[in-house]
């Protein structure tokens, strides 16, 4: 969808010519979010801006959609491309509404047209329109600001969007907040989004892939959890820094880690069942489940050894239970918590799932390492 | 108590001479708002020019009125308009030029560069930016130094009586003539007080042409989400 050729930015200076951006290829897919990586000067927000031409390329090509972006006006090109930036800019002087219909509007679309279209996308961004599409930009707060500069951004529908660091000025609490509603926003809309930041986490949790600058070059263009696993150098390395493993929990489900096949027991087995299932899987536990088969507790093997009666007599309450759908974050997150070296996974519906060991987790993300050993290098 | 009586007299004569005054600065500075706003914007393009443009401005109000108002005579005296009306006028433009101009190219250039960056990210053309966005929010600014103009130009207009354009000059210069200090102090008061109405008139213009999105006071409300 967005295709980088070679291109390759100098700018003027003192000390001679600079490079901000040296022959620079990549190629974002059709509805994917690939995030712009490096440190500061390292060139990423010039090759962003190199794509709306806002700065114009000293040599190479850039093509959205399999067409040349040097054959368009640069006017109209960016009218066709979304923007958003870390100050917001959203224009003091117009009303909520009358900022997100500024694109329709150069568009020439049809007034109540591009109204009806505000009001939709402030729904979307959960801003009730009754009460923010007269409200002005001063009246609003800096979450609520950067949500509608992306609605402003996504007014007239473009195919592509252009993000320089939207989250960047925003309190850590909301930017998580905004983070999760935009990737919502992107499941549903599926936007190509060429996406900048500094923040290796905003990348990790926001790219399916990322690019990686450092002084003008790209370094390393791949999937978060290749970057995480297997940096190219030791410039990659540093950069993502030396707990990147456990960056990559973030990126994993708790699903694959899970133990799907973990067996379970009813309430009223008696505790022969449980002590025979435990040891025909190799575990020192056994989850408990209801009749709808919701986790009630769970059976240490050392618990039922030499005991006798039902499961439900001696079951212990269990400490937490994490979802499929959650990140391996979540889970690591809660077995520190609680002190356990498994959980009980649950499905959407509450059901019991498995569960999801420690061990397991550990296996999974050290897979990667073990097929590729010299990669890693 | 004479100069009251003297006013209470003479109101028609007042009010004939205080409408020459207004004439003369309002069409002015309305013909400076025209030529000096465009010069404004204009150089935040350059910034040579805008210094070069400033300096220029700034020596012309350094000119001693009389002095400007004596070269207006034989320069205009070629088209046989040497003085009266159309001298003050010019002479009044000149002066307005530096508040006008300065302020609306000190407005337009501190435009927040995040409103021009992303209004060109947008697609705004040039003159959509300008129109929609950099003049709206300068308008305030560029008002002030609409004040400016006038104020400084209805004191400078009194003056304007010694080359035949009238205003309320003549009751002062008629009064320090004649040693009557009772038009001495007509003339004088009826130029501060018309100062006086034109600052606060313009400032509710000024009010009323500043978009409501400036006018409001910056987050109202702090509600985090």
């Amino acid at each position: 969808m967005i295709k980088l050729d070679n291109v390759t930015k100098a700018f003027e200076t003192q000390a001679g010519a600079a490079l901000a951006a040296d022959r620079v290829s990549f190629e974002v897919a059709a509805g994917e979010i690939c995030v712009l990586l490096g440190p500061s000067g390292c060139g990423k927000t010039t090759t962003l801006k190199m794509v709306n031409r806002l700065v114009q390329p000293t040599s190479g090509k850039i093509y959205i959609n399999g067409k040349d972006t040097d054959a368009y006006d640069p006017v109209e090109l960016r009218r066709t491309i979304g923007y958003v930036i870390q100050q917001i800019g959203l224009f003091p002087n117009m009303t909520v509404e009358e900022n997100i219909c500024v694109v329709p509007k150069l568009l020439g679309w049809d007034m109540n047209k591009a109204r009806t279209r505000a009001a939709e996308l402030l729904s979307t961004i959960n801003l009730e329109p009754a009460i923010f599409l007269k409200r002005y930009p001063k009246e609003l707060s800096g979450g609520q600001q950067q949500r509608v500069g992306v609605a402003r951004a996504l007014a007239a529908d473009p195919p592509v969007l252009l993000m320089d660091e939207p989250f960047g000025a925003i309190d850590p609490i909301n930017r998580e907040v905004i983070q999760d509603e935009f990737l919502k926003i992107h499941r549903r809309l599926k936007k190509t989004v060429m996406f900048v930041s500094h923040d290796i986490d905003e990348a990790v949790k926001m790219a399916d892939k990322v690019a990686i600058f450092r002084s003008g070059k790209l370094e390393q263009f791949d999937s978060p959890d290749n970057i995480l696993a297997h940096p190219i150098n030791e410039f990659i390395a540093d950069f993502v820094g030396t707990d990147r493993t456990l960056k990559r929990l973030r990126l994993v489900k708790v699903e694959s880690a899970a133990h799907a096949g973990a067996p379970r027991v009813a309430a009223e087995d008696r505790l022969e069942r449980a002590t025979s299932l435990m040891n025909e899987h190799g575990q020192e536990f056994i989850v408990m489940v209801d009749a709808a088969g919701r986790p009630q507790g769970y059976l240490g093997l050392d618990i039922c050894r030499g005991q006798e009666g039902t499961a439900a007599e001696f079951g212990t309450r269990l400490p937490a239970t994490v979802g499929l759908d959650e990140d391996l974050r979540t889970a690591v997150s809660m077995m520190f918590m609680f002190d356990v070296p498994w959980l009980t996974c649950v499905d959407e519906n509450g059901l019991y799932a498995g569960v999801v060991t420690q061990r397991g987790i550990t296996r999974l993300l050290g897979d990667t390492y073990r097929d590729a050993p010299k990669r890693a290098a | 108590m004479e100069t009251l009586t003297f006013i209470l007299n003479n109101l028609p004569a007042i009010g004939q001479r205080t409408l020459e005054h207004v004439s003369i600065v309002g069409v002015a500075v309305g013909l400076a708002i025209l030529t000096g706003v465009p010069i404004g914007i204009a150089i935040t393009q350059n910034k040579r020019a805008a210094d070069i443009v400033l300096y220029i401005a700034a020596m012309i109000m350094t000119i001693p009125s009389i002095a400007l108002f004596g070269l207006m005579i034989p320069i205009l005296s070629q088209i046989g308009q040497g003085i009266g009306y159309l001298p003050a006028v010019i002479a009044v433009l000149l002066y307005s030029q530096l508040p006008i101009i300065r302020n609306t190219y000190t407005a337009i250039t501190n435009v927040d560069p995040a409103l021009r960056e992303a209004a060109r990210g947008m697609g705004m053309a040039p003159l959509q930016r300008l129109s929609q966005v950099e003049l709206p929010i300068a308008v305030p600014v560029i008002m002030a130094g609409v004040r400016i103009a006038v104020v400084i130009n209805i004191g400078i207009t009194a003056i304007a009586t010694y080359i035949g354009a009238g205003g309320l000059g003549a009751f002062i210069s008629r009064g320090i003539s004649q040693t009557d200090s009772r038009q001495l102090i007509t003339g004088a008061l009826a130029v501060s007080l018309l100062a006086i109405f034109a600052d606060y008139f313009l400032l509710w213009v000024q009010h009323r042409l500043t978009p409501k999105g400036l006018r409001l006071a910056p987050a109202r409300m702090a509600r985090a989400t």
